[in-house]
């Protein structure tokens, strides 16, 4: 739902050549991925990006929620870097703030969508037979659910708290996952060593969490990538709309949301926080895809 | 072919149910409602009210009733803007939305699948080079992003287009929201129909179809076409579900009286009805298309089988 169709089959195609390359598979993908030039120059980037969220706040001169009466609207200057705005708060430091929780949701709600997809998938796939099929098919009913309608209802009614945007963002986000993970298993099952766990008495659940998880963790890896732009996306989307984080907390979208506001008299409220969402999303999408080049031997 | 038809649209009935008892059972117990004020009404006036509104009941009671009411196509009445059902809301921000939504998914499979083709025959050349990396732009850019960008150079800059409001759809007010909720897709569909295209022009039965002699341009029209438009016509599912959703970000911004932004103040103000009918509606669009799109793949593709 959340990635494109072409990543799906990429990843696809690249389980179908998992098993054979065997143990080297992981030194070969390194050493592609650092030949790609695009995906390094990404991942320094982002790792830049990351490193500047969490510790560059800690040194500015001014707080997030530090408001100045006689400097609304400022220009970019030496003093505000990004200027200021229309409480004359500091930019600089609140786009750093509102990266921190867009990065943070991002990541956590990857991780949300992960364990339940991985987990789900996993069971579904391993135990196979009629809970397959019904396990199945829940899935298809809710991949016609509109998610993005519920959350947003779910947001305005239970209140409007970050935790709860993690678990509803990653709660709409696993279904893909769940599928691939399924897809892995089903070819993972016939397989001597889990035949053999099974002879010797190990139960399904630490099969499942022992042996099928940690085979199937490369693509989960990839998946997770390029799933967190679209985490980044779906909170900046409920920020915008004000139904994120709330006042005097920021996110990316907040931020969005309070330049577009104000652009008529201050372009730079919208301009840097909007500068340092795309270049993080067009990070996170070259590195996912370096990845997926790099994990995908078909491609070599 | 009628079976698969039938098939089909027997599956989306279960999953309309389930969506229909979600919403309601979020709503239900969600905490507060759309009565709670500041002052607490009288308990008489307060009983009154839930009398009315049929609050009073068992909930399972309340499910049932609602359940058949929706499956007879009536939603309630709003339980906000009073002397209003959920019918009548929905009724006249519908052709809105469906105007807007409408011109952005033609534009968009036009616009993605033209600039795509013409990406993928002049492959490798500065053509494609241009094509593809302003449609990468076009893939990272939130719709959020973009649009206060298109009023801020349209509007606000080169006062070319208005910056929001309706008018009965005409041009001028129609195209910046247009553009706004499909470039995601064009640049999407672009992608898509490069990598597809490439692939088929490369296959064994265009070089056979070169070989009699057939003019390039009757290969890429009668031959190559209609084969590269599978993932192109898979992906419209998703891509339809995207514009809906787009627009309650778009119609804000735009404010246009579409079902997105009633959707949104219908989520502020706690209108149970009115949220749930608009989640509903939505839900069943989106079962429909899906539906629609599977049975277009198996006209397509003779290897689907059904």
């Amino acid at each position: 739902m959340l990635t494109k169709k072409e990543n799906l089959d990429a990843i696809e195609k690249f389980s179908e050549n998992l098993e054979i390359e065997g143990r080297s598979l992981w030194k070969d993908a390194q050493i592609r991925f650092m030949r790609n030039k695009a995906a390094m120059i990404s991942l320094v980037i982002l790792t830049i990006m990351v490193l500047a969220v969490i510790f560059l706040p800690m040194f500015a001169e001014f707080t997030y929620d530090d408001t100045d009466w006689y400097a609304l609207h400022q220009a970019p200057s030496a003093l505000h870097l990004f200027g200021t705005d229309s409480l004359g708060r500091d930019l600089y430091v609140r786009t750093l703030i509102g990266g921190r929780i867009s990065l943070m949701v991002g990541v956590l709600g990857a991780l949300v969508a992960v364990l339940i997809g991985t987990l789900y998938g996993a069971t579904s796939g391993y135990i196979g037979g009629r809970t397959d099929r019904i396990m199945m098919r829940i899935l298809e009913i809710l991949y016609a659910v509109p998610f993005m309608f519920l959350v947003i209802v779910l947001v305005t009614f239970f209140g409007r708290n970050i935790v709860l945007i993690f678990v509803a963002i990653g709660a709409i986000a696993w279904l893909d996952m769940a599928r691939i993970v399924r897809g892995q298993t089903l070819s993972l099952r016939s397989k001597e060593f889990i035949e053999a766990a099974h002879v010797s008495g190990v139960s399904n659940w630490k099969i499942i969490t022992r042996h099928i998880v940690p085979n199937v963790l490369g693509i989960v890896a990839v998946y997770s990538t390029l799933l967190i732009p679209s985490m980044i996306l779906t909170e900046s989307f409920l920020s915008f709309l004000g139904l994120g984080v709330q006042e005097p907390m920021t996110s990316w979208g907040a931020l969005l949301q309070e330049g577009s506001q104000t652009m008529e008299v201050a372009i730079w409220q919208l301009i840097f926080p909007a500068c340092f969402m795309i270049v993080t999303l067009f990070c996170f999408n070259y590195v996912g895809d370096g990845l997926r080049d790099a994990l995908d031997p078909k491609d070599r | 072919m009628f079976k698969f038809i039938a098939k089909r649209i027997l599956e989306a009935i279960p999953t309309l149910l389930v969506l229909i008892t979600i919403s309601f059972f979020l709503m239900r117990f969600a905490p507060g409602n759309p009565f709670s004020t500041e002052r607490p009404l009288p308990p008489e006036v307060m009983e009154n009210i839930n009398a009315k509104y049929g609050l009073d009941k068992s909930v399972f009671e309340q499910y049932t009733t609602y359940l058949t009411n929706v499956l007879q196509g009536d939603f309630g009445p709003s339980f906000k803007y009073k002397d209003f059902t959920v019918n009548e809301l929905v009724a006249s921000a519908l052709p809105v939305s469906a105007k807007v939504g409408a011109a952005a998914f033609v534009f968009t499979l036009i616009m993605g699948v033209g600039v795509g083709t013409i990406a993928a025959l002049k492959q490798n050349t500065w053509i494609d080079y241009t094509i593809m990396s302003t449609a990468m732009i076009g893939v990272v850019m939130p719709s959020f992003v973009l649009a206060p960008a298109l009023i801020y150079v349209f509007s606000i800059y080169l006062g070319w287009f208005p910056a929001g409001g309706w008018l009965d759809g005409s041009f001028q007010y129609m195209f910046l929201p247009v553009i706004g909720m499909s470039l995601l897709y064009v640049a999407t569909f672009a992608r898509i129909t490069r990598g597809s295209m490439i692939e088929t022009l490369n296959s064994n039965f265009i070089r056979t179809a070169r070989a009699k002699g057939l003019s390039y341009t009757y290969i890429v029209l009668k031959h190559a076409l209609k084969p590269a438009m599978l993932p192109v016509v898979s992906y419209m599912g998703p891509a339809f579900v995207g514009i809906i959703t787009g627009s309650v970000v778009i119609e804000t911004i735009f404010g246009l009286p579409g079902i997105g932004k009633l959707f949104v103040n219908a989520a502020f103000n706690r209108d149970y009805s009115l949220v749930m009918g608009v989640t509903i509606l939505i839900g069943f669009l989106f079962i429909i298309f899906n539906t629609v799109v599977d049975i277009l793949l198996a006209a397509i593709d003779p290897k689907i089988r059904y």
